[in-house]
């Protein structure tokens, strides 16, 4: 079996004529910046293979190494070709970086690299018009809570405040926020499953996958509700 | 030494400056009058002559027409550049800001000043060419490309018309830098800095938070927020309503509609705040128009209250910063101080609050001057894109964009496809499809904001996708690709991914200038024509200088030089011997007056050749052989009179 990067060796540097490899954004040999691969995944970008759980101290070290070749400050005196490939390539790293270093994000993307269809985080304006299904398990303090929501709202519009009710909304939010962290310690649990999985052949990947959405979902969900909080009692 | 000359500036609300990276260090390169800071104020000279156009002046020259002839003269245009009519009506008020009176809905503004008319990114244009001129004065040398700073919470068009007045200039501007990054790379330069800080720019009219994180010479910008119409400007404002209110009630007189006696309110009031920094009192005196006197006594306890409100608007911006960038106050290790508000000692006190620093055993960094911090980091950068040099050679700035860059959606939502704080260069791919058979235009709108609500949001650009192969409904896929440079300016490109058509993208800028507009306010091209004409009119007169000079050298060979005194042949011989000096140089009234002087000399020595030309044509020489003559001697300039025959 080839090893990756046998696979993808398929250009040679329009420079020194060097074989780059492919998702490689300058060349090793002559460090020339290379016309952008639209084909190249975040993954790529960074040389990693498709594994969730990352160090994100190393991911930053490669980023940092990566900008500096090829940052368009670099290539202010280089021909108008290599400008524009210098241009999309770093905005290539930056999505990278910006979708990897976050937990969430990565995660995310990954499902969409994989073919699961998502609701991205932030990305739907109608998010908060539409929220997703309410988790069975807090169908009770949902319903509690929209209630008090409700009461502080109106107990707000004739310039009021209710201390009791205030300290049981605080109270409930940092609630959900534990969910949430819970919720997050899910998702990172389900990426060794992940990754495990994919190291020893073991197909259960789809499973995972579904529980990863669901998971999303979840967090999406209690992460609104934190927000109506915060913005109710202008926190 | 870096290949080419890359200048750096600091295009400010209230003063401007440029400044060079000169043996490893940045410098300010002062103006012809010895100043570092140029204020950002431009006028029209008053003209003696009402068909001449206009000169502009630009700086502390412009300062005077400020106060003698305040509608000749503009200051604070920062405040409008990338803006429309409809979101300065709050500047206006405060502003003597006259606009033109025909401003359409989504256009470029237009100020008045004096009989002309300017868009605020060629006001700018005068301010950079002087940078630029100073520059070169001090080079000795042309200077093409520089790095210019904005303020970090600029939004696309402001960058854009920014961008476009440094092209007006005859500059090739090779980045914009947001002005607290600028000052970072300043102060970065000094140390080996690791870790988090904190830059808090106050400056004439714009406010800038941003968070750093520093390592191994990478400057990341993690967060970055403000607001870009408060300043040191929002100060004065509220001390001139106070001195106004108070000269309604204690002199009787209402001074709003005097553009004279406010300009001269502003510049007393001004200079109070400055002393107020150091002092606890100072003294508010005006002379104003018919004769009356305003004097006051303010305190810096009373400054601080009434300024309250204007610095409170600070904390919002640094807060959300805070938010964004993950961190708590306490994790910023070092604050930054930049803009010359900053040296108001509340702010001061705001900033220490923000950030625990007295608490933490610490103190801002106040080192570099804040006026000049930014203009110094910029031609840090300027360093940088050059090529650096041994102490930039590590250096690399990650900027970010201030604002989530957005569509709006069916119902006048906004979906957002690039959040704020994200590194720049950044990109967004979208699809778009169409709703109607055959359908082969598709409109998009894009936004530039936070708010949920397209018409909460700043529209940047609405986009026309033309030329879609004509498809069933929902057919046609369309992938439109956003990309956000290192300047913070938006670019868009489209293509129909099932027939692979590069669509064409149609951006019609809100409030921007376009291409051609640009070009056509080019102040160089102008320029040029200005100087070509003057050196054409310096040719001109020297070739009459020249015609009369020749002349009075074969004078003396002529019957008539005999006929003229003594006195005046010497009095001949004197301006001859001036003129031929003078006519050296390029001061062009010098050379006319001279050779007027000289022909005046010699105009009875033409008459008596004339006369004497026209009696030999009686005495039978031919008209032919008597105007050969005539050419011999000294004719042009004079204007020959008819011959009389008698």
């Amino acid at each position: 079996m080839p090893t990756a990067e046998e696979k993808f060796v398929d250009v040679a540097c329009w420079s020194c004529a060097a074989p780059v490899v492919h998702a490689q954004l300058f060349c090793a040999s002559c460090g020339k910046v290379q016309p952008a691969h639209s084909g190249a995944d975040y993954f790529e970008v960074f040389g990693l293979s498709r594994k969730l759980a990352i160090d994100t101290t190393s991911l930053e070290r490669e980023f940092y190494r990566l900008s500096r070749r090829l940052h368009p400050d670099v290539y202010t005196r280089a021909s108008e070709q290599e400008q524009n490939w210098s241009l999309r390539n770093a905005s290539l790293l930056n999505d990278a970086y910006r979708t990897l270093k976050e937990p969430i994000a990565r995660t995310e993307y990954f499902l969409r690299l994989e073919g699961v269809e998502i609701q991205e985080e932030g990305k739907q304006a109608s998010d908060r018009k539409n929220p997703s299904r309410v988790p069975d398990d807090l169908l009770e303090e949902v319903f509690e809570l929209n209630m008090q929501l409700e009461e502080m709202r109106m107990t707000r519009k004739t310039g009021d405040d209710d201390p009791d009710l205030r300290q049981d909304l605080l109270t409930a939010k940092q609630q959900f926020e534990a969910q949430l962290a819970e919720t997050d310690n899910f998702i990172q649990q389900l990426w060794q499953e992940r990754d495990e999985a994919l190291a020893s052949n073991f197909d259960f990947g789809d499973q995972i996958k579904q529980r990863m959405v669901a998971a999303l979902d979840r967090r999406r969900y209690i992460r609104n509700l934190v927000r109506d909080v915060n913005e109710t009692l202008d926190t | 030494m870096a290949e080419e000359r890359v200048i750096g500036i600091d295009l400010g609300t209230t003063n401007s400056l440029v400044a060079f990276m000169y043996n490893e260090r940045p410098i300010v390169i002062p103006g012809e009058d010895g100043l570092n800071l140029v204020p950002s104020v431009v006028a029209l000279d008053v003209q003696t002559d009402p068909t001449a156009r206009p000169t502009v002046v630009v700086g502390n020259g412009a300062h005077k027409s400020l106060m003698l002839f305040p509608d000749r003269a503009v200051y604070s245009v920062k405040r409008l550049m990338g803006r429309g009519a409809e979101d300065v009506q709050d500047e206006l008020k405060l502003f003597p800001f006259r606009l033109a009176d025909n401003i359409q809905s989504g256009e470029v503004l237009r100020i008045r000043l004096g009989e002309m008319e300017f868009t605020p990114p060629e006001i700018s244009a005068y301010i950079l060419r002087q940078l630029k001129r100073n520059a070169e004065r001090y080079f000795g040398g042309t200077v093409t490309k520089a790095v210019i700073t904005v303020p970090a919470y600029f939004n696309d068009a402001q960058r854009q018309a920014t961008k476009d007045a440094g092209r007006m200039a005859g500059l090739d501007v090779l980045r914009l830098v947001n002005e607290p990054t600028a000052a970072a790379l300043a102060y970065g330069l000094d140390r080996e800095k690791e870790g988090i800080i904190a830059v808090y720019d106050l400056g004439g009219g714009t406010f800038d938070i941003s968070i750093l994180k520093l390592q191994d010479g990478i400057f990341e910008v993690i967060a970055t927020n403000g607001d870009t119409h408060l300043g040191g400007d929002d100060i004065d404002n509220l001390l001139i309503a106070l001195a106004i209110d108070d000269i309604r009630g204690d002199l009787g007189v209402d001074v709003r509609s005097s553009a004279e006696a406010i300009q001269a309110i502003r510049k007393a009031v001004i200079e109070a705040k400055i002393e107020l920094s150091s002092a606890d009192s100072s003294r508010l005196e005006v002379e104003l128009p018919e004769g009356h006197h305003y004097c006051r006594e303010i305190t810096r306890v009373q400054l601080e209250a009434l300024i309250k409100p204007v610095l409170e608007r600070t904390i919002g911006p640094v807060r959300q910063a805070l938010r964004d960038s993950g961190l708590t106050s306490e994790q910023i290790g070092e604050v930054v101080l930049v803009g010359g508000s900053t040296r108001i000692p509340a702010v001061r006190h705001v900033v220490d609050n923000l950030f625990q620093l007295a608490a933490r055993g610490k103190k801002p960094h106040t080192e570099l001057n804040p006026d000049e911090v930014v203009a110094l980091g910029a031609a840090v950068q300027a360093n940088i894109l050059a090529g650096g040099s041994k102490a930039t050679e590590d250096m690399l700035l990650l900027d970010v964009t201030p604002l989530s860059l957005g569509i709006e959606a069916l119902g006048g939502v906004v979906a957002k496809i690039i959040d704020r704080n994200s590194t720049i260069p950044a990109s967004s791919t979208e699809h778009f499809t169409t709703g109607v058979d055959g359908q082969t235009n598709v409109a998009i709108h894009v936004l530039q904001g936070e708010r949920e609500l397209a018409k909460d949001c700043r529209s940047l650009a609405r986009f026309d996708l033309k030329g879609i192969p004509p498809m069933s409904a929902g057919l046609p896929r369309i992938e439109v690709r956003f990309l956000i440079d290192a300047n913070g300016i938006l670019h868009v490109s489209a293509r129909e991914q099932r027939s692979g058509k590069q669509a064409e993208v149609e951006v019609k800028p809100t409030y921007g200038l376009t291409d051609e507009q640009v070009e056509t306010m080019i102040l160089e091209s102008f320029d040029y024509a200005e100087e070509d004409f003057h050196v054409r009119q310096v040719i001109e007169a020297r070739n009459e200088a020249d015609t009369i000079l020749a002349a009075v050298e074969k004078a003396p060979q002529h019957p008539a030089w005999q006929q003229l005194s003594a006195e005046e042949r010497t009095e001949i011989a004197r301006l001859d011997r001036e003129l031929l000096g003078i006519k050296q140089g390029d001061n062009l009234p010098a050379i006319r007056q001279a050779t007027e002087a000289l022909d005046k000399a010699t105009r009875r020595f033409a008459e008596l050749m004339m006369d004497q030309a026209v009696s030999s044509a009686i005495q039978g020489e031919t008209m032919e052989s008597a105007s050969t003559k005539l050419g011999q001697g000294p004719t042009a300039p004079h204007e020959i009179a008819p011959a009389e025959f008698k």
